[in-house]
């Protein structure tokens, strides 16, 4: 059996290498996403752009703001002189939040009442705005807890005024760079699409250029044929997981806490499921560019019900028991346990079972498909 | 090696559907060892879907059949060994050199390692590529890539070679070069189970059935089919400015058909030995130029479209 297989395997990667534009999208292409990404899919929100109107104009407002635009935040865009301005900037997009302070705040805050500041947000996406909401806040806080020691000083100082001081800690990602989260799914992203699509042209090429017919009428047993097919693709993704992840940690710093060869193991076990849904696809379609269409048919939900962008936590019940059945959801809590969290098999084995099962599920039922068609 | 012919290829009421389509009618015929067997027809005829079930590529619907000896429904693996097959699609990867092409099918057929070399002059002779061995197939022409291709399909010398439609869309000289080597095949006690819509290729089978719509129409030894499938005549009337008389001669009675074949007329006749007669009376009558008239041996492709022109004006009756 290995002998036919070996045939089949030496002249995939004889047509692979001699193929440029196969070339380009093997070793080319993966690192091409993973440089466009590493920088791209960064949720850091860092310098929002911030529109100032102050009509109070005293030192109290001046001092307030002066905590919001010291901080590496808030990045003065903009200042209003005019009450009709607050909404342009907004409009336009040319600030993400007005700071608008009254005038008598620095009255008030001087008279020890409450005093009041508005701040505006472009609320389009939510998320962000949630978390300058937070920023603004924090600052807005320790503002206050300044005025109300400034306050005890005056009265005599005595004692200071009872404060909870927030000593938060993250683990595994300590400074929360959203990078290294979004980095290792990205990894995944890119094995899942260049398996399933090498993989689904693999068989469908053979019966356009008509060369299949040749193979069925030969002694070829189907077996061999999957393995010959399949066994250089699974070997090039295993080549393309470790070139993306030597670039994601030596360019963009991502770390890697766990085992690099726990990592290929596990993508050995993911493969089986990419490279059967391939076959599957290259076995029932009768062009390539319909095994194209099909590739691009699964990958979209397979990388939404993933966990790769929105946590599954947060779909409706009913889409959460899709994602069972996904493949790429337990490669993404691997893939990313064994570079964050730098977690072994001990913490992972709840992950791999399941992925190996789909596995064996997938690449059986592919190879039965097959043998049918190959008669 | 008995003495007797052997029977090489044994089909019975063989039939294949296509959903309502029937691509094979029930067809039953014997192929002998050793013998050039021409399956012929129009397009579409099922001449492919046949080859494709003796093959392997397709399960036949009902009926039964061997190839080598072997049922071609239970033990399609044994048959896949013992054959060689090559079709008009040149079974080649293009951007593998002629070298490459041939070691990977020694690589499917399992050839021994210590062969390997021998079988592969042995095709690059075959195919006359001394000179292109290290070059990517694409850059090689038609016929040459045929050759190259029918190398590929004997690499594990194959007792039987099943061919569809090898030839189409190949030059003339290729195609007499090609069929010299299938005679040298042949002679080496090669079956050889050949399909094709070229009539004239017709002449180099030894024995050949000619089936239409599915169904066998005809078959025998080509002197078979013209004596047989043939019941007119044909007469060639050699006359000067033969083209000015084409129609008032099919008008004629004793004419079934008349048409130019080169400068000469073709007429098929009910019986010559009354029409040769009618004719001449005829043609000398209106003072035409007549060379000769003579009762002429029909060619395969007189005796097929004859043969098919009856099943058609039967089946229009039915």
């Amino acid at each position: 059996m290995w002998e036919r297989a070996k045939s089949i395997l030496i002249k995939e990667f004889k047509q692979i290498f001699r193929d440029p534009r196969m070339k380009t999208i093997i070793f080319i292409s993966p690192l091409i996403q993973i440089i466009l990404f590493g920088y791209a899919a960064n949720k850091d929100i860092n310098y929002v752009p911030t529109a100032i109107f102050d009509r109070d104009n005293t030192k109290e407002s001046r001092d307030f703001l002066r905590d919001f635009t010291y901080s590496k935040y808030f990045v003065p865009k903009y200042y209003i002189t005019e009450e009709k301005e607050q909404n342009h900037v907004l409009d336009k997009g040319l600030a993400s939040i007005v700071i608008r302070m009254d005038r008598g705040f620095g009255r008030n805050v001087k008279a020890g009442k409450d005093a009041t500041v508005q701040l505006a947000y472009d609320g389009t996406d939510s998320n962000t705005a949630m978390v300058v909401m937070g920023y603004a806040n924090t600052i807005v806080q320790n503002y206050q807890y300044r005025l109300m020691k400034e306050e005890a000083w005056e009265r005599g100082g005595i004692g200071d005024a009872p404060y909870v001081d927030l000593r938060d800690r993250a683990w595994f990602n300590g400074n929360l760079i959203s990078r290294n989260y979004y980095l290792p799914g990205v990894i995944a992203t890119i094995v899942t699409m260049m398996s399933l699509l090498l993989s689904a042209m693999a068989i469908v090429k053979e019966k356009e250029i008509g060369t299949m017919e040749q193979l069925i009428v030969s002694p070829l047993k189907p077996l061999e044929l999957i393995l010959g097919k399949l066994l250089p693709f699974g070997l090039i993704a295993l080549v393309q997981i470790v070139l993306v992840t030597v670039l994601g940690v030596l360019w963009f710093h991502v770390p890697l806490r766990g085992n690099l060869l726990l990592l290929l193991f596990a993508t050995c076990i993911y493969l089986f499921t990419t490279l059967g849904i391939g076959l599957f696809i290259s076995t029932v379609s009768s062009t390539q560019q319909e095994a194209m269409m099909s590739v691009f048919l699964v990958y979209l939900p397979t990388v939404l019900l993933s966990g790769f962008a929105y946590p599954i936590a947060n779909m409706p019940a009913i889409i959460q028991n899709f994602t069972y059945i996904n493949p790429l959801r337990y490669f993404m809590v691997i893939i990313r346990g064994i570079f964050l969290k730098g977690v072994g098999i001990d913490i992972l084995w709840p992950e791999i079972l399941p992925l190996a099962l789909i596995g064996l599920v997938v690449i059986t039922l592919s190879s039965l498909q097959f043998g049918k068609k190959m008669g | 090696m008995n003495n007797a012919p052997e029977i090489a290829v044994s089909v019975r009421e063989l039939e294949k559907r296509f959903g309502d389509f029937t691509a094979v009618n029930k067809v039953t015929f014997d192929v002998r060892q050793g013998e050039i067997f021409g399956f012929l027809g129009p397009n579409g005829a099922g001449k492919s879907t046949t080859i494709r079930m003796l093959c392997g590529i397709y399960a036949p619907t009902s009926g039964s059949g061997t190839v080598g000896g072997f049922d071609i429904i239970r033990e399609q693996n044994l048959i896949k060994e013992h054959i060689g097959y090559m079709s008009q699609k040149f079974s080649l990867y293009d951007d593998l050199t002629v070298e490459e092409n041939i070691d990977f099918y020694s690589g499917i057929y399992k050839i021994p390692a210590q062969e390997r070399q021998a079988r592969k002059e042995e095709v690059i002779r075959l195919a006359n590529l001394e000179d292109f061995r290290h070059r990517p197939t694409k850059i090689i022409s038609g016929g040459w890539k045929q050759r190259l291709a029918l190398g590929c399909a004997l690499i594990h010398h194959p007792q039987m070679l099943f061919l569809d439609e090898p030839t189409s869309g190949v030059d003339p000289i290729t195609r007499a070069n090609f069929w010299a080597i299938i005679k040298d095949l042949a002679g080496k006690g090669v079956t050889i189970f050949v399909t094709t819509h070229y009539m004239d290729e017709a002449e180099n089978c030894n024995r050949m059935v000619l089936i239409y719509h599915g169904t066998i129409i005809a078959m025998g030894t080509p002197e078979e089919m013209k004596t047989k499938f043939m019941k007119s005549d044909v007469v060639e009337i050699v006359l000067a400015e033969a083209q000015n008389w084409i129609d008032d001669l099919g008008r004629l009675d004793v004419i079934k058909e008349a048409a130019l074949f080169g400068s000469n007329i073709h007429a098929v006749v009910y019986e010559a030995e009354k029409a040769i007669p009618a004719i001449t009376a005829y043609l000398s009558g209106r003072g035409a130029e007549v060379g000769e008239i003579r009762k002429i041996m029909p060619s395969l492709e007189d005796v097929f479209v004859s043969a098919i022109e009856n099943y058609d004006k039967a089946h229009e009756k039915s």
